[in-house]
């Protein structure tokens, strides 16, 4: 068979589709950004407005679904792409602006600049994302097309030189895959950071001639976006990093494992899935070549635990999804007890890349030993929460002062949560640590596969790692000692230190405890369960001690040691809202008009706190729920 | 291949056969490394008890030695600080879930979990953990024997047997995390169950759990 042949077929499809999208492109666009996040945020209806509009006004306009843009925090979004202009981003969309968009700027010729965001070219007009801070740290590569291409149609994917890697890979030998991607020093994105290309060549040299090569997509960090919003807004990225990956090893099958919770990946995928297969590029003789190699959807069922390699593999297999023991590794006996590369999606997506512009570039990219960028998830107490991609190397202050613009409503930022449960947190001494794997596993957290949360001086560090552990307790899956029964000691004890039961020796036990579920669990999820724990008890272990020495939770957030009190010097005896307010009637006007709270009937649920009108201000949380002298006086 | 390889355990050298865990290289040298899960003829070792927790030169950290395969020349130490503090916060852990009224228990003095007490110079009432509360009622529709969930250790034996050895399926282990317990499909009483009351499961429960009867008067 000829060597050009692959490359052929791929150029007059890469023809034949460009010319399709330029001719789309001459046209005025819309683009809804309806990846879940902005579905949640109402992006439907936003898209549903857009069409009512346009068809009232008969215009020639398209009104196209795309992917996530990574700016959570101006959801619903939408391009306007029309001829003449350049595409310009606009956020926080409802059916006002809508219709006044459709009617200055695809009507009319007026942008109507002062509700954008940013453009998307450079231009003489307006700022593109480029031109504000979190352009300038932001390196996008397997983010760029996510929510710039319909993620439901292969010929945005192709246009863009979407399977050209492939194609070249076609080309030549498998190994020269294999060499690029070793060369480039690829590192798991699934959170350890296993070079990829020390993986592929072993799983290899498996021997056996069935192999197999798995995409974890079962993300389950709380807080965690990232693989989800990359299948839903440019899943044939995934899928060309995973034929490339399938033809260096010699795989002819391979698998998405994708949560079940996560239909709208699971049916991008799917239909990505579909176009491939009727292209050429997945199936028998790929692209004409003699490589054979097929993908199948395997939905999980939501078990955390199932993101772990040898669980992941049990419930593919159809038995309970729990960890083994390894070795054996899945490298030598996977799926099937078949050589199986299971990688993250993140770590799929930048293969094209590699293949594309080499080893070189792709370490020309990030720090020497985490080469090419970390992909966040930005959450908590940070203004323009998102999704962010960042070479490695960025240190935690530019990603949560530049890129996400710092803490809201003036309050000192407390902690950095990385790596979801398995993470740690992080104080304000560590925001000059670089982000990339053994930086972040030094500083006691990982990287994780890539959730980030701020945290503010109103967040109790007590109350986080309990809130972690009663996550990772609720997802032990029971097997080993460790994470059975440690994990749900170790919640216990934050349980009576977040009620301020417990003495000196608590948080030592704690301490003992949590180092050994973390030396003696089986799998990693018990490994890194006490991590929360630790890094709170190592950074914060004066927070700690006052919950149990003062019975005092200092962020006024443990509610068994705070109180409601409502200041007599501030309240207005004119307005009743806080009583309005109460769902248990605890509050009631004094003969002398002023509020006050029964203690005994409060259940602190925080409604008063928030009725209370600004310019009075007059409830305020006490810790230890000690009622101020005065007050005692009265009440006796 | 060589006929076996030697090791170092605890200063004595010991043969073993290639491809053997290091587990049962000890225990047929007579020397005692704690285990509850481990069966030999499993070819994945199960793992989970986290009990044989030994010191291998060149190796960083304890490992299980139910999961290592002996290698010729390893020099092995089944006690040091950190392998006796995992041990013991395992074994207090498996305690704070375990009915501790070993004196009406069938296996007093012949408890899995009192040799490990007796071996290593453990406490059975341990202080650290709340015991977990549990109010599991006792099995007892079989004829011969009876099944008390709250001595489980979820060790895993009786499964095996009942399901590798015997060929039957009856019991395996549902649920997950805190809740996890050997049972019945359904979680039938076992007369009520497809078990044929073979007893193989009852044999290899080393802590007292599954029991034989008293012969009633």
């Amino acid at each position: 068979m000829s060597g050009s042949n692959p490359l052929e077929l791929y150029n007059k499809m890469l023809k034949e589709a460009r010319a399709e999208i330029e001719s789309k492109e001459n046209r005025a666009r819309v683009l809804v950004g309806t990846a879940t996040c902005g579905v949640s945020a109402g992006a439907l209806k936003i898209k549903e407005d857009f069409n009512r509009e346009i068809k009232e006004k008969s215009l020639d306009v398209d009104v196209i679904e795309v992917g996530c843009m990574g700016h959570c925090y101006a959801e619903p979004l939408a391009v306007i792409a029309k001829p003449g202009y350049p595409p310009v981003c606009y956020g926080y969309l409802d059916d006002g602006l809508v219709h006044r968009l459709v009617e200055d700027f695809l009507d009319g010729d007026d942008p109507s600049y002062e509700y954008a965001l940013a453009a998307l070219e450079r231009n003489d007009v307006f700022p593109t994302f480029e031109d504000f801070p979190r352009g300038v740290y932001e390196k996008k590569l397997i983010l760029e097309k996510c929510g710039y291409i319909d993620a439901r149609d292969i010929k945005g994917y192709i246009a863009r030189d979407g399977y050209s890697a492939m194609a070249k890979a076609l080309t030549g030998e498998p190994h020269q895959v294999l060499e690029e991607v070793k060369a480039a020093n690829l590192r798991g994105r699934g959170g350890a950071g296993f070079p990829a290309g020390i993986k592929w060549e072993a799983c290899m040299n498996g021997g056996a001639e069935e192999k197999y090569v798995i995409c974890n997509a079962d993300e389950g960090d709380p807080g965690a976006f990232m693989d989800r919003s990359i299948l839903e807004s440019d899943p044939h990225l995934v899928i060309e990093g995973m034929i490339l990956c399938a033809y260096a090893i010699g795989a002819q099958k391979g698998y998405l494992y994708i949560r079940a919770e996560y239909p709208r990946a699971v049916g991008h995928v799917q239909e990505a899935i579909d176009q491939a297969r009727a292209k050429g590029l997945l199936g028998n003789s790929i692209l004409g070549s003699e490589f054979d190699f097929d993908l199948e959807i395997f939905q999980g069922s939501g078990a955390f635990v199932c993101g772990e390699a040898t669980a992941l593999v049990n419930s593919m297999e159809g038995k309970m999804g729990m960890p083994e023991s390894r070795p054996p590794r899945l490298a030598s006996q996977g799926f099937r007890g078949k050589p199986t590369i299971l990688n993250n999606v993140k770590t799929f997506a930048y293969v094209p890349f590699i293949i594309n512009r080499g080893a070189d570039w792709f370490k020309g990219i990030g720090t020497e030993e985490s080469p090419g960028t970390a992909v966040f998830s930005l959450v908590g107490k940070v203004t323009n929460t998102g999704l962010v991609e960042v070479p490695m190397g960025t240190t935690l202050r530019q990603l949560i002062y530049d890129v996400g613009d710092g803490l809201p409503n003036d309050k000192e930022f407390k902690a950095v949560q990385i790596g979801g449960p398995s993470g740690g947190c992080l104080p304000e001494s560590a925001l000059d640590v670089p982000i990339d794997f053994d930086s972040l596993h030094d500083a006691g957290a990982i990287m994780g596969s890539g959730g980030l949360v701020v945290m503010d001086e109103d967040d109790c560090m007590a109350a986080v790692a309990r809130y972690f552990l009663e996550f990772t307790q609720h997802e032990s899956c029971g097997k080993c000692t460790f994470c059975r029964l440690g994990t749900k000691h170790m919640l216990d004890i934050l349980n009576d230190i977040t009620r301020g039961e417990g003495d000196a020796e608590t948080l030592g036990l704690l301490k003992e405890l949590a180092e050994d579920v973390r030396d003696g669990s089986l799998c990693n999820l018990g490994k890194t369960a006490p991590n929360p724990v630790l890094t709170t008890l190592e950074y914060f272990y004066e927070e700690y001690k006052a919950h149990l020495e003062e019975g005092r939770c200092p962020a006024l957030v443990c509610r068994d040691l705070i109180l409601y009190y409502i200041e007599p010097p501030k309240c207005s005896k004119l307005c009743n809202v806080c009583v309005g307010s109460c769902p248990t009637e605890a509050i009631f006007t004094r003969d002398d008009g002023l509020k006050e709270i029964d203690q005994e009937k409060c259940v602190k649920c925080d409604n008063c706190l928030k009725a209370c009108p600004p310019e009075y201000n007059a409830i305020v949380k006490l810790s230890p729920p000690v009622l101020p002298p005065e007050k005692e006086k009265k009440a006796k | 291949m060589n006929e076996h390889v030697k090791i170092t355990i605890d200063d004595r050298e010991v043969k073993a056969r290639p491809g053997q865990k290091l587990l049962w290289a000890a225990l047929e040298n007579d020397i005692f490394i704690p285990h509850l899960c481990a069966i030999e003829a499993e070819k994945r070792p199960n793992a989970s008890c986290r009990l044989c927790f030994v010191e291998i030169e060149g190796v960083p950290n304890p490992v299980t030695s139910c999961t290592k395969t002996v290698e010729d020349g390893m020099v092995v130490k089944t006690r040091s600080s950190r392998v006796d503090r995992l041990v013991k916060t395992a074994f207090e852990l498996l305690l704070s879930d375990h009915d501790l009224k070993c004196r009406e228990c069938p296996a007093n003095r012949n408890c899995a979990l009192q040799t490990i007490a007796k071996e290593r110079g453990l406490k059975l009432r341990q202080k650290r953990f709340t015991p977990v509360a549990r109010n599991y009622e006792t099995d007892d529709s079989p004829e011969e024997f009876a099944f008390n969930r709250s001595r489980c250790v979820l060790c895993g034996q009786c499964v095996w047997a009942d399901r590798r050895e015997n060929k039957i399926g009856v019991i395996g282990f549902a649920k997950r995390g805190i809740n996890r317990v050997v049972t019945t499909f359904q979680d039938l009483p076992l007369a009520e169950s497809i078990c044929k009351e073979c007893t193989v499961c009852v044999d290899v429960c080393p802590v007292g759990a599954l029991y034989y009867k008293e012969p009633e008067e």
